[in-house]
Parts: C-alpha cells; structure tokens; sequence
C-alpha cells in the first residue's frame, strides 16, 4: 500500500482542521472502502485523518421524533438498535442484507454514505473510466455490464450503480445529513446528497471540500407503517444487490393511506420514487396498484447489453415487497 | 497487571491488559475436557508439540523512528509497544511483526474473511485494519484459543468434523465462529449460522462440515459454560 501522512482527530473540527483544504486528504472511519481502494491504487490519499476516536457513536431519538445517527456508529449497531428495528425495519434488514459479518462490524453509517461504487472497470486501474480518469470514456456501456450496473440515471459517461443497501433505506424513510465544515455545520437533504453522473461521474457528492459527515438524521417514522428491505442477487449472501426495494407502508382498512418507495442495484444513486408513492396514496392495497406503481419506476429506465433483466426484476422486487408490507 | 497509562497532552488514556472484557472473553472460551474427547489421539499428539511453542514476549520498540506512529497492542494479553508506519496493516504487523503467522492473509481486499480475528471482541478483517487505528486495542488471534493442550471447542469441533481441506481459510472460519458463537444477537438455527459465517469463503468448499462444526461447538460451549 502506498504511503500516506496521518493524523487522528479528537474533535469533527480538529478533524476538518487537520483535511485542511488538501485535495488529496481523505477521512479514515471503518476502512472497508478506503483501504481496499487504496492497496489496489484507485484512491491515492497523501493524508488519511483518522476520526475514530470521535464522540460520533451515539444513536438519538429527537424530541421532534427523529433518530440522529452518529457517522461512526457502525453497521451491526445500528442494524441492532432496538429503536431501529422497532420503527424503521426497513433500515435494519437492508443494513443486514449488506457485507458481511466481520465487515459490518467495521463499516461505519458516514462510510455506507461514502461508499464508492463497484464497476470492475473503476477498479482495475487500466480500463477507460470519467470516475476515475475524467475524460477517459466508459468501458462499462459496450462491455460486460450486468451486475452493479444501472438502467436508471445513468448517462454516456457512466452507468456504474450505487452499491449501498443501506443508503436506499435511508432514502425511503427520508433523512438529512450532518456535516461539519470550516465554516461551521450545515444540512443536506439525504436525496440531495448523492449525485447522478451526468457529465460529471467524479463528482459523487454534495461535500464540499473538506467537510466531514458528522450525523445522519432519518425522518420521524410514518405512523401505522410497516417497512421491509428485499434485495435480489445472485447469492444469497455477501453479494451486492442485482435489484432491491426499500417500502414503507401504511394502510387505512385496505386502502394506502402514505407509501415510501426507494430502489437499489438499478439505479446510479439510491433511488427514490415519488411519483409511484403518489399513483398509490389513497389506492387499494392490491396487485394492480402495485404493477402500477412498479411500472412508473421503470418508465425512464435504459437498459445496457447485458442487463435489460434488471427491468422487470427492480419491477417485481417492488411489487412483492409491496405485497408482503400489506398482507 | 500490566496497567499502561500514556498521555498525549489533551487526555488521557488507561488500558488494562486484564479488563473485565477480557476475562469474560476468556471465561466464554470455556476450557473444558471436551476438547481432549472428541480429538483423536494423533491429534492430541499434534496439540502437545504444538503447546510447545514459544510464548510470545512483549515488544517494545523504544522510541519511535521518523515518519512512525508509537502504538500499544494488547495481544492474546501482551501488550506490545510498537513503531508503525502509518500505512502498517494490522494483519502484516502481527504475522510479520509479532511472528502470529494463524492468521492468515488471503485476498487482502476484505472479501474472503482468512485474515478475520477479534479487536475487543468484535470479529473484523485485519486486512482492511490499519494498525495504528487500533492502539490501545485488544486484538485476540487463533493462537490465544487453545488453553494449554486443551483446543478450544470450537478447534476441536472443527477438527472432529473434518471442517476444512487445505485449511488455510481454516483461522479466519473458526475466529468468526467463536464470535457468533458469544453473540447472542444471531440465530442459532443453521440458516443465521450460514448467513452470519458468509464473509469467511471457503475454496475447498467444505461448507457442510463447517456449519455441522460450529452446530456442534455450541452445544458444547453452552455445556461448559
């Protein structure tokens, strides 16, 4: 592995203080994406700022009824948290469905966030990729693009998908993120914060500069709803996600009264789907309803060679998740 | 027993090498003669040249060389004064440093689980571990599992079930087996076991004898506990 500089912060202001302004600085939280990166020599930090002895590790419930999620509280605790699985189901069991073990052990709620994407030809380090070399095509549209590859936001410069099961989650329940800059703290809206490629696909985020993600706070639970995470892939286990759902429901007598829709695995970003939880408010909770909403999904979708499946699988993830939340 | 207090100017911080955790860890491992029951008597005969092993000495490494970070590592209860590079990983420093070559390094990038062991017993990839994160931890490798000639119960399940081929996967099943094992938060039905145990990827595919090893571990971790 290459080296770096290194400093660890005791305080989020030490922390971005210490990134400076220096492009190539990078946060250092659980490790499972950086350090993975960094040995294969995609990421090339000259500084890691290692904020794990941070006070970020706590889970609160706001008096306003929102759950503020501390950036270093890991995957399993957050999957863990009694008020988690209690009110927001849907982020536990996409929390679980991700990783494995050992490595949701270690990976953190800031570093799920900041997670980089999958495409093998990002990773190998020669093929043409605008992420990693701007400018230098995309080997992905015309090459073997079945799995972690998108058909939805995707553009001509890059179709590689968002591989977080958590963020998707996050997306359907709605939430803000934290974070701490020179200037001070400020919020973004969790559907603001990641980016499509457009012309663009190295720009990922909405960060600026050196600031850091301190918190990420999820929207008070719907209540009377149900949620539920199904992720379809081509193992059971510790692979990422080929199609997922993230759906929170919430019925009156039989007819849905608020639903919250969110893909992953097909799109560029986690995606959200606002206009098919409005062609379902104030419908009757059945097959036709859903096939409805799922189709308003895919209505924009572009499929590549190698995964028009992805298509009517992200369809069918929705509808059958849909059908377990109101059985 | 080996208190070690370290100020760095802004806090302080105290490590014990025998914290409660610790012994609570040590006390799940549960010594008992099952181990020695269900070994065969060869592998008994392997177990005690294997308990002749030097025991590994603390290190310290004096002051720190330019560019290197001064860290403590409780290891297997010993602690370590060590100069890292920043880039150290923890897997390389304890099989290259400390000479704990158990734990093993296989694809290096966090995807097959060979390099698993416990940092405050949590299991986590000790490949995608930067050392000087982790000063002041405790880690635990496979070589702290056996007490004396005794395997622990889950080596010895291992070992009776014929859970491995090569065994070079074989470290990293059984740390993470021991972890879900002591956590009461995963299933103890065969489906959580296989999910819980799917970052540790075993080549040879002995996946069937792994599962029936750790099946039959817990029953005996519970009966000596």
């Amino acid at each position: 592995m290459r080296e770096f500089d290194y400093a660890r912060a005791d305080s989020a202001r030490q922390a971005v203080s210490s990134h400076g302004t220096n492009e190539q600085a990078a946060y250092l939280a659980g490790g499972t994406t950086l350090l993975d990166l960094v040995k294969i020599d995609i990421m090339r930090p000259e500084q890691v700022v290692d904020i794990n002895r941070l006070d970020l590790n706590e889970i609160e419930t706001l008096n306003d009824g929102r759950t503020r999620i501390g950036a270093l509280v890991t995957n399993t605790a957050l999957a863990r948290d009694e008020r988690i699985t209690r009110d927001y189901a849907v982020l536990s069991e996409a929390l679980l469905s991700g990783a494995s073990t050992q490595l949701r052990n270690k990976a953190t709620t800031a570093g799920n966030v900041m997670q980089r994407v999958r495409c093998p030809y990002f990773r190998d380090g020669v093929s043409p990729c605008n992420k990693r070399e701007p400018g230098s095509g995309c080997a992905a549209i015309g090459g073997y693009n079945r799995s972690v590859h998108a058909v939805l936001g995707t553009s001509d410069k890059c179709i590689a998908t968002h591989p977080s099961d958590m963020c998707v989650a996050m997306a359907a329940i709605g939430a803000t993120v934290q974070v701490q800059g020179p200037e001070g703290e400020r919020e973004i809206d969790f559907l603001d914060f990641h980016l499509l490629p457009g012309d663009t696909p190295w720009k990922e985020h909405a960060l600026k500069e050196n600031e850091l993600i301190t918190h990420v706070t999820l929207d008070a639970p719907i209540q009377g709803s149900r949620s539920g995470y199904l992720k379809l892939r081509d193992r059971e286990s510790y692979q990422f996600a080929l199609a997922s759902s993230a759906v929170i429901v919430a019925l009156e007598g039989n007819t849905i009264r608020e639903a919250r829709i969110a893909l992953g695995g097909v799109g560029t970003k986690p995606w959200r789907v606002k206009e098919a939880e409005q062609a379902l408010k104030g419908q009757p909770a059945n097959e036709q309803s859903f096939q409805k909403a799922a189709d308003i999904v895919m209505r924009d979708a572009t499929p590549y060679e190698h995964n028009a499946f992805k298509i009517p699988l992200g369809k069918q993830a929705v509808i059958r998740n849909l059908t377990t939340q109101t059985a | 027993m080996s208190d070690h207090h370290k100020d760095d100017g802004s806090r302080v911080e105290t490590f014990d090498a025998r914290s409660p955790s610790r012994r609570r860890f040590l006390k799940s491992m549960g010594a008992s003669g099952l181990a020695a029951a269900t070994a065969p008597a060869w592998a008994q005969i392997a177990q005690a040249s294997q308990s002749q092993a030097e025991p590994v000495e603390p290190r310290d490494d004096g002051a720190p060389g330019e560019g290197e970070q001064q860290i403590q590592l409780i290891v297997n209860g010993v602690e370590h004064t060590l100069n890292v590079k920043p880039n150290a990983v923890l897997l390389d420093v304890l099989r290259d440093r400390l000479e704990l070559t158990g734990t093993k390094k296989g694809c290096d990038q966090g995807q097959c689980g060979a390099c698993t062991l416990l940092v405050n017993d949590t299991a986590i990839n000790s490949c995608l571990s930067l050392a000087v994160s982790h000063d002041g931890d405790e880690i635990t490798t496979i070589e702290e599992l056996s007490q004396g000639d005794e395997l622990h119960p889950v080596q010895a399940a291992f070992w009776a079930h014929d859970a491995y081929q090569c065994g070079y996967c074989t470290s990293g099943q059984i740390m993470s087996a021991v972890a879900i094992l002591n956590d009461d938060n995963i299933g103890s039905d065969d489906a959580s076991v296989r999910e819980a145990m799917s970052g540790n990827i075993c080549r040879c595919g002995a996946y069937k004898n792994i599962l029936a090893a750790v099946q039959d571990a817990r029953g005996k971790m519970k009966g000596a506990s």
